[in-house]
């Protein structure tokens, strides 16, 4: 069987992924890093039956691939930084509808325009918390081109899955590098569809969960009329004052995620065994941990890496069990300090935690890492 | 027959409505379920979007698929709808705040592209449900609870607007001329491309109050005495339209429509490698 061997960018194994994953509408407005995602799509999705279209802001961007999740089609939207504080406002209408959708942000130098084809990783907590109010979030970090086609493809399965906006969490560097890929087969992909109503459309409570704390979700146009709004809202779908129902929703929305997060994160370790210093590391930082924890294990220092794939919802129970066991954690970001406050929170009490951060817009180095280490240990 | 529109296109469990005693808004939102009435159009396949305000609280009302946006944003789901689904009907609802001014980029951009959606806009001259504040549309000198000594913005002529922004079916009329906003919006949804009309709503409890403008009554009746039909003002001279308003057909013109001419990019690239 012959594989799709390619020379491709990140944000090329983006656009295939998407595809793979079964994405047929795409929604957005130019921004740098992430354009090659829009004009790849723009290039492709008519070619299989699908849709583009560029709008005229990055809130229309976000709105349209909501509003098209509607009827049915797996959507997405991809941006940068700037873009990224426009969609918040639809991320949080997107939580509380319960509406699958897939955000792209290839992060770069900020704040505002910043340094616009700087790599960056500034943009973590705002995907936490950059839409007000509690809701939850879904948000994975790749590290390399192929793990970019892999987690989008992810990232599509669980906003299926649990009705809810998946952020994928890129960055300049993964975005633009170029790497040789052999992409799967379509028969290899495990892909979700949403859990549809099975009942007759006079019976479907838009918003009333299942086991799994999720909703079927009916199409708009197939006979379910029902109403959706950024509200509070009851099980039938229509807005509510009352603050027990308020309560319950909110309540159900971030637990969906939460409750449901052993299905949801995973994370990669290398040389964790026995190692004395862990490095803390994710997106393209991740890269460079590596060859430092290599160098390192050359001249007989033992160094471990953990990298979290989904970081939120955060893999915190491995990682407390790993801190008991280390010296020290040491937390590499290009930003100046925003995973290693989940690291301090989860480990903290159990061992030294020390920070490397670089807000100058270039990449973190190796011998960065190496030099952190040595002077810590 | 307004008790058998409320009785098939309603949510009739939903009602009263929330609107204030007085306001020309519940006669808007009749008289658009009149026109889908008048076109036969399958309930299933109609989707109604609206964006945040008091008009945008109509389609929790009407029984078809029903979308309540974020502020201004109305437009921008609609179009997401429609292109990914172009077999649906969509008709929007908007609010004079709502759509020019949060709303306002969303609006002339879907003008522009001209994609088959209908859009109501209630202008009732003010941002009702935070209590009174003036609007694009609030005329010059008149008051709103942000415009104490009076509103120095010129407004906006939402028709023009839409009909220069490149919308190929244009028309206003008033929540008194009920009748006419029905014939706008059956043309609107017939017309193959963005169509939007402007009903003039009358809001009593802001706007009337603010600028003493009377009662629900009075408010109506001066709707009925400054509204001119187009067609009736061909023939008046300038002295006679003086402080009139102008209601009826203003643009009916055919272009080439967004999702079918998407559909003809399809056609043309479908099925060649990806």
């Amino acid at each position: 069987m012959s594989k799709k061997v390619k020379l491709m960018q990140g944000n090329e194994a983006c656009v295939e992924g998407a595809i793979a994953a079964g994405m047929r509408f795409y929604a957005g407005y130019p921004i740098t890093p992430s354009t090659e995602i829009a004009e790849l799509s723009a290039e492709k999705l008519p070619k299989l039956g699908g849709k583009f279209i560029q709008m005229e802001d990055e809130i229309g961007g976000i709105a349209a691939a909501i509003g098209a999740s509607l009827t049915g089609a797996k959507t997405m939207t991809a941006t940068s930084g700037p873009g990224f504080s426009l969609k918040q406002e639809n991320i949080g209408y997107a939580a509380i509808a319960e509406i699958p959708v897939v955000i792209v942000d290839v992060q770069r130098s900020g704040p505002s325009t910043g340094q616009p084809t700087s790599p960056s990783q500034g943009d973590m907590m705002q995907a936490k918390w950059g839409t007000h109010g509690d809701h939850p979030v879904i948000a994975l970090c790749p590290s390399s081109v192929r793990e970019t086609f892999d987690l989008t493809v992810k990232a599509f399965n669980l906003a299926e899955k649990y009705r809810t906006p998946v952020l994928l969490m890129m960055d300049e560097v993964i975005g633009h590098m170029r790497e040789k890929v052999e992409l799967p087969e379509a028969s290899e992909l495990e892909i979700v569809d949403r859990n549809r109503p099975s009942c007759a459309p006079e019976d479907y409570l838009p918003y009333k969960a299942e086991e799994n704390l999720v909703p079927p979700m009916a199409d708009f146009g197939t006979g379910y009329r029902y109403h959706v709004t950024g509200l509070v809202h009851d099980e039938t779908g229509f807005p509510s004052n009352s603050t027990e129902i308020a309560d319950q929703l909110v309540r159900r929305l971030v637990n969906k995620v939460e409750l449901n997060k052993e299905d949801i994160i995973s994370w990669e370790e290398e040389n964790t065994e026995d190692a004395d210093v862990i490095i803390f590391t994710y997106g393209c930082v991740a890269r460079a941990a590596r060859t430092a924890m290599k160098t390192l294990r050359e001249k007989g220092v033992k160094v471990g890496m953990f990298r979290p794939i989904t970081v939120w919802p955060f893999p915190e129970e491995r990682l407390a069990e790993l801190s008991k066991k280390v010296k020290t954690i040491v937390v590499p970001e290009m930003n100046l300090g925003q995973m290693v406050l989940e690291v301090e929170r989860v480990s903290g009490k159990y061992t030294k935690i020390e920070r490397l951060n670089k807000v100058d817009s270039q990449i973190i180095y190796p011998e960065e890492i190496i030099a952190k280490i040595e002077e810590v240990l | 027959m307004p008790s058998q529109l409320v009785e098939k296109y309603f949510r009739a469990d939903k009602l009263p409505q929330i609107w204030c005693p007085g306001c020309g808004h519940g006669i808007i939102t009749r008289a658009i379920t009149a026109a889908i009435d008048d076109l036969g159009l399958d309930p299933d396949k109609v989707c109604v979007v609206s964006g945040i305000g008091c008009s945008s609280r109509a389609p929790g009302y009407l029984d078809f698929n029903t979308l309540h946006t974020t502020h201004g944003r109305a437009l921008a789901f609609a179009t997401g709808i429609k292109l990914a689904n172009p077999e649906l009907k969509v008709i929007v609802v908007m609010g004079d705040g709502d759509s020019t001014a949060i709303g306002g980029n969303h609006f002339i951009h879907a003008c522009r592209r001209n994609i088959d959606i209908t859009t109501i806009i209630y202008n009732n001259n003010i941002y009702g449900m935070t209590g009174g504040q003036y609007s694009p549309t609030t005329p010059r000198l008149e008051k709103g609870t942000t415009a104490p000594y009076g509103n120095i913005d010129k407004p906006f002529d939402v028709c023009n607007l839409a009909a220069a922004a490149g919308a190929t079916y244009v028309g206003r009329s008033t929540s008194y001329h009920a009748n006419l906003i029905t014939q706008l919006v059956r043309n609107g949804i017939k017309n193959e491309g963005f169509s939007l009309i402007e009903a003039i709503s009358d809001c009593p409890t802001y706007y009337g109050r603010k600028n003493k403008k009377g009662g629900p009554v009075e408010m109506i009746q001066w709707q009925k005495e400054h509204a001119v039909n187009v067609t009736a003002a061909s023939k008046m001279t300038p002295e006679q339209l003086e402080g009139k308003f102008l209601i009826g057909e203003f643009k009916n013109t055919t272009e080439p429509e967004y999702t079918k001419e998407y559909q003809k990019i399809i056609d043309r690239v479908k099925g060649s490698d990806v």
